[in-house]
């Protein structure tokens, strides 16, 4: 295996794990979120209830856990890949979120949002044939 | 209108603190060791980095206000919105992280761009 296989191998391995847990963990706080109710009726008197709510919601702690996860695998993959590649070639993760929110949450999404999600995959693809490294290794 | 500002903050503030963490490891410098007590070494030296805290700072703004918009809005809505932060992105690794960002790159983001819009239009 040449350095370059290496270092596409596990810049992969840091994208698979990225985009199961980001797309879980936005969509375990979504759900906790919609159990909290409404920002828009949120008063200033009742922030310290709604925080109280927030924090004791499992499906709050669940996203934070599995948001951290992903925080890990992108910190890793940034010591060594491009900002600009890793940002956008973890964009699928949009496509993922929008099936566990149809699947999952009962959301729904209308033809033209799919349209757009394809469109945001497409441009992953465009990004992800691009090299992953731009710079000079220090 | 509060909706829209929500989204200003997480796509700003996210994509702000993304590129101050990003400055923070490439100061550290390529992980090569994977050991969960050489990954704990990597974590504590990232610490010391004063831009990680920035970074951090300023992601905690932009998960807070990620949490009051996913109260109002769909998580199907909301998260394919914040893909807006891959333009401010690639522009940020241009300009602030000097990396060099391809024509090729260029196009994939404009596509996310598009979907984005087509996303926000589908909404309505």
């Amino acid at each position: 295996m040449t350095s370059s296989d290496g270092l596409h191998l596990k810049t992969y391995c840091m994208l698979l794990i990225m985009v199961v847990f980001a797309p879980l963990g936005n969509v375990f706080l979504g759900k906790g979120m919609k159990g909290v109710g409404s920002v828009v009726s949120w008063s200033p008197s009742q922030l310290p209830h709604i925080v109280a709510l927030v924090f004791t919601s499992g499906y709050i702690w669940l996203g934070v856990a599995s948001l951290l996860t992903f925080f890990v695998a992108y910190m890793l993959i940034l010591s060594w890949a491009d900002f600009s590649y890793v940002q956008p070639a973890s964009s699928i993760t949009l496509l993922v979120v929008a099936l566990l929110g149809y699947f999952y949450l009962g959301e729904k999404i209308s033809p033209l949002h799919w349209t757009g999600i394809v469109v945001i995959c497409l441009g992953v693809f465009v990004v992800g044939n691009t090299p992953p490294r731009t710079t000079e290794v220090r | 209108m509060r909706e829209a500002v929500l989204l200003f903050l997480v796509v700003v503030s996210g994509t702000g603190g993304e590129i101050c963490v990003t400055r923070a490891m490439k100061h550290v410098g390529e992980v090569t060791d994977f050991r969960p007590m050489a990954l704990v070494r990597v974590i504590l030296q990232a610490m010391k980095v004063s831009w990680m805290w920035i970074g951090i700072s300023m992601m905690a703004l932009a998960f807070f206000s990620l949490l009051a918009v996913l109260s109002i809005e769909n998580v199907s809505f909301v998260v394919p919105v914040t893909a807006l932060n891959y333009a401010a992105g690639a522009l940020g690794g241009e300009f602030f992280l000097e990396e060099r960002v391809t024509p090729r790159r260029w196009a994939g983001v404009l596509l996310v761009c598009v979907g984005v819009t087509l996303v926000w239009i589908g909404k309505r």
